[in-house]
């Protein structure tokens, strides 16, 4: 049983704040993602749950325990580097047993153990090499042999993919996804790349400068980001903003975006009601645009368009326009078949059933209920 | 703009290059060569000043020295031939053998002594601790001191009779008969030196140390914490190998140093009492400039040269044997 609960986890270095007071509830097994951009308290939080930090204030606690003077290598974790910070005088073999022969564990049973590990992430041949004559794929495999030999009941991975090219990438993010399966421990994951966290997390936790913005499974936190910069951050390309004012109309509320209504759906026109005269930020994903009137949206949730397009990127599957809608910046995510090219003028139809309305001084979402999809 | 005339440029000197192959192939192969030649002269002239420098005041005294080694030669008389007279000389010169034998033990204690001393005086000086810069500087002030200087100040600190050291040794209860005579004892005399040449030296070689300290990857500790590992095992199985490097480098350079000690000697005991700290070079010294034997002093000194060449050698190869262990 290994739960870790962080409550009310700060860090300080000095006067400086790093990490404020957060809470969190991490259940065991569960392989949750810590992501944000650079600076935002992701891995010094990491670092704080591995004991490589002092924690300033709050309690850390792994399954019953309060561990926060408990040192590392007595909180049963195992820790994978970003740059795999594997010893390079040690051969794999030694690498990996490294940290069973510090415990006194019996030669047969280290032994027993870095060979199932090495056979699990298929670097048995590589047993008698150095770090030094590794490619970094492999030196990743190595890292996370290492890990895994001890048998911890927590994994900590810190931006363990991002010296990976990004074909190996993807490939390493199925087989680390596949590896927690398999091992059945709770993993905590840091990374910088929302595709990382989206694709592989039960849940993600995003955090900016020391705070936590949002905790919820990938598909919720894109669904109904709690603010623009959840709505912002996760995605890609990212959301589109628009400034609003909302408006009462005959069906029920609008957004104003320079002089043309876009109907609001019924979760969003109930939290803006009586707030008419109100701006705010309308969010409109880049797949919410489209070139034909979408089949399965209510026509009254839709909105025609007009882009200017300053930038067509094919994707291949499909085309990215980066543009101008009125006086805003947008991007569009359309069908390969969409011939635009630079300059051109597109007709769209923008479909509002699946808009996020912000409030533009608090930058919170504004919604009741759930979205009708 | 710049790279649009750079390419114009580039293109028109290549299509002259094209037709000027095509017109004479004979005459591009000589100016090839010509071209070759003048730049060949004039990266050897930019490093003529030096090497000029080095042949006349190191290559060249080097060389003769070797020749000296096999005349007889008093500085003022003509030279003449003397075979191997100087090489057969060693074996029944005693003081020869008695100066060969203290540079040995000279060497076999310093380096070790002086590379664990520094190292240690490293890795203290390397925790964040309090005059951190200030201790330091104060393990680095004997290298960058005059040795003149240091070594009165030494002999007065290991002054038989009013040295502060014997002092404290009596105080501590050590018997007035059984008090080293340091420097004045022929027993003694060699530790003092040892000392003395450790102490000296041990700043400078901290300073490489620490530097070797330094390049080694914090990651590499965090991820041995985790293991699992104790501040003794981390030193053992992470900072020492990963330091191999740097104490090939310090063992190198103090085994070239030890074994071509002579100043320190020179202020302390001036080799003796006795033959006790006579070192090679201090004999090479008396038998060069106080007994005016060129020829005689210069076989010692190759002798001296081919025991460093073979301690080196053999110093490479072991490192090469244990080569990319810490890369």
């Amino acid at each position: 049983m290994a739960g870790i609960s962080l409550r009310k986890l700060r860090k300080t270095y000095g006067e400086l704040r790093v990490i404020h007071d957060i809470d969190l509830e991490i259940a065991d097994k569960e392989f949750i993602i810590l992501v944000g951009p650079s600076g935002c308290g992701k891995s010094t939080t990491l670092r704080m749950i591995a004991g490589l930090e002092e924690i300033s204030g709050g309690d850390l606690v792994i399954g019953d325990t309060i561990v926060n003077d408990v040192p590392s290598k007595d909180r049963d974790i195992a820790m994978v580097f970003q740059n795999y910070a594997l010893y390079p005088h040690m051969t794999v073999y030694k690498n990996m047993a490294f940290g069973l022969e510090l415990r006194r564990h019996p030669r047969e049973d280290i032994d027993r153990k870095v060979k199932d590990a090495a056979e699990v992430l298929d670097i048995t041949h590589l047993l008698n090499r150095k770090p030094k004559a590794l490619s970094g794929g492999q030196r990743q495999r190595v890292a996370l042999g290492r890990a895994m030999v001890r048998s911890p009941e927590v994994f900590l991975l810190d931006e363990p993919l991002s010296n990976l090219d990004a074909k190996l990438r993807t490939a390493m993010r199925a087989e680390i996804t596949k590896l927690h399966r398999r091992l059945d421990a709770t993993f905590i994951y840091v990374t910088h790349d929302q595709v990382e966290a989206m694709t592989m997390a039960d849940r993600i936790v995003v955090m900016k400068d020391g705070y936590i913005q949002q905790v919820d499974t990938p598909q919720v936190l894109y669904d109904e980001p709690a603010n623009m910069f959840v709505a912002g951050f996760i995605g890609a390309p990212q959301m589109n903003f628009l400034d609003v004012i909302i408006r009462k109309t005959a069906g029920g509320f609008a957004a104003e975006y320079e002089g043309q209504l876009l109907p609001l759906p019924e979760h969003l026109a109930r939290a803006v009601a009586g707030h008419e005269g109100r701006s705010c930020v309308l969010g409109l994903r880049p797949e919410n645009f489209h070139e034909r009137p979408p089949v399965d949206v209510d026509p009254a949730l839709t909105a025609p368009v007009e882009m200017s397009v300053e930038l067509a990127e094919p994707m291949g599957a499909e085309v990215h326009l980066n543009g101008k809608l009125g006086s805003h910046g947008i991007i569009a995510r359309v069908s390969p078949r969409c011939r635009a090219r630079t300059g051109d003028t597109v007709p769209l139809i923008a479909d509002l059933s699946a808009a996020h309305l912000f409030d533009k001084e608090t930058e919170i979402a504004l919604r009741t209920g759930r979205p009708a999809h | 703009m710049t790279i649009t005339t750079e390419k114009t440029a580039a293109g028109t000197g290549a299509s002259l290059a094209v037709r000027a192959a095509a017109r004479s192939p004979v005459r591009t192969a000589v100016s090839k060569r010509r071209r070759k030649i003048m730049n060949t002269l004039v990266a050897y002239s930019f490093i003529a000043p030096n090497f000029i420098g080095f042949a006349v005041f190191t290559l060249g005294p080097i060389l003769f020295a070797f020749v000296l080694a096999f005349m007889r030669w008093d500085g003022s008389n003509p030279m003449e031939f003397a075979g191997l007279d100087n090489f057969w000389r060693l074996f029944s010169d005693r003081v020869f053998q008695a100066a060969f034998w203290n540079t040995i033990i000279f060497t076999g204690f310093v380096v070790p002594l002086t590379l664990i001393c520094s190292l240690g005086l490293a890795i203290l000086l390397n925790q964040k601790i309090f005059g951190r810069n200030f201790f330091r500087t104060v393990a680095f002030f004997p290298y960058v001191a005059s040795l003149v200087a240091v070594a009165v100040v030494w002999n007065m600190i290991f002054n038989p009779e009013f040295g502060p050291v014997n002092m404290i040794l009596y105080t501590l209860g050590v018997d007035p008969s059984n008090l080293p005579g340091w420097a004045a004892d022929r027993h003694w005399a060699m530790v003092t030196v040892i000392l003395f040449s450790v102490w000296k030296n041990m700043g400078y070689f901290m300073v490489i140390y620490l530097a070797g300290l330094q390049g080694i990857s914090a990651e590499l500790y965090e991820a041995a914490d985790i293991d699992g590992a104790t501040p003794w095992q981390k030193f053992w199985r992470i900072t020492l190998p990963q330091l191999a490097p740097t104490t090939f480098f310090v063992s190198v350079m103090l085994t070239i140093q030890s074994f071509k000690v002579f100043d320190q000697i020179f202020m302390i005991t001036q080799g003796g009492p006795g033959t006790s700290t006579l070192v090679l070079v201090y004999h090479i010294y008396n038998q060069a400039f106080i007994s005016w034997d060129l020829g005689y002093s210069s076989m010692v000194a190759l002798v001296l040269f081919l025991l460093v060449l073979a301690i080196t050698i053999i110093q490479f190869r072991w490192s090469q044997r244990n080569e990319g262990d810490t890369a």
